[in-house]
């Protein structure tokens, strides 16, 4: 037998007023995952999340080391991420600092943790953003990406009709 | 598009932590005042105000009983907010789904590390 490959969805909850934890399992040593979160021309391979490319992946790993990616979506909708490396125990945890460059006063702090348990791997990712309005807001922002990604595939079927 | 920010919506009435107990309180059935206050070492008039906004919102509703107003949770309007989490949920499942196709191939390529 061999191990379930799909390893089930993301859990978003928000554990407090100001933030937001991203619960996941990977089918995959911790080691692998971390390379894969640390690695530009690995990151360009998903963090798009099906909307999209990836068209910067900036990685210095170093503590104070910073890091920036950028996502256009097939709109045109630019998404830019970055921050700074504020701790790295590779295979174990990462702790970066993080802004939405269109909303650069609102500063987070993420904090992933990786736990390994028989070849497989279960990941979370606690962001703190400072204050529930923030906190919202960001969350709005995956709404809009929703809504953009929705948007320029109702262009597409409207585009396709004539 | 961002919700409409007013004063008089669901989410407004969750972000209240105690209103939030009184959700979950009344998540497991019906509950007088009485209850409530019992439940939440608040004075009265404190739980009658949070249970109005709930009222006014619709996550909540009453039942006349006799002598008690019972008030029992409204589920259904909940599910504007969990819509909207659901939303930056599903954007996060995309990209962590992608990412274990990143790990699958990784582990095939190089089997043994």
């Amino acid at each position: 037998m061999t191990a379930p490959t799909s390893s089930g969805a993301a859990v978003v909850t928000l554990p407090t007023d100001s933030q937001i934890l991203i619960t996941r399992e990977f089918a995959a040593p911790s080691q692998l995952v971390f390379r894969a979160w640390t690695t530009p021309d690995l990151i360009r391979r998903w963090w798009h999340a099906n909307r999209g490319e990836v068209t910067v992946a900036e990685v210095d790993l170093r503590v104070g080391g910073r890091w920036r990616f950028v996502q256009v979506t097939p709109d045109g909708f630019e998404v830019a991420f970055s921050g700074e490396y504020r701790e790295i125990v590779p295979g174990q945890r990462l702790v970066w600092s993080e802004i939405y460059e269109r909303m650069p006063d609102a500063p987070a702090l993420q904090t992933m943790t990786l736990t390994e348990r028989d070849g497989r791997t279960g990941m979370t990712i606690l962001g703190e953003y400072g204050s529930r309005q923030v906190r919202d807001a960001v969350l709005e922002s995956g709404m809009e990406a929703g809504m953009q990604d929705a948007l320029s595939l109702l262009e597409r079927v409207a585009v396709s009709e004539h | 598009m961002a919700r409409a920010a007013t004063t008089a919506d669901a989410f407004n009435a969750i972000a209240e932590a105690r209103r939030r107990q009184i959700l979950d309180l009344l998540a497991t059935g019906e509950r007088d005042v009485t209850d409530l206050v019992a439940a939440l070492e608040l004075a009265q008039p404190l739980v009658s105000k949070h249970l109005r906004v709930l009222r006014e919102v619709g996550l909540v509703e009453v039942r006349e009983d006799g002598r008690h107003r019972r008030y029992r949770l409204n589920a259904a309007s909940l599910k504007p907010v969990s819509d909207w989490l659901r939303n930056y949920e599903r954007l996060w499942s995309a990209r962590l789904d992608r990412l274990e196709d990143v790990l699958q191939e990784l582990k095939e390529t190089e089997p043994e590390r």
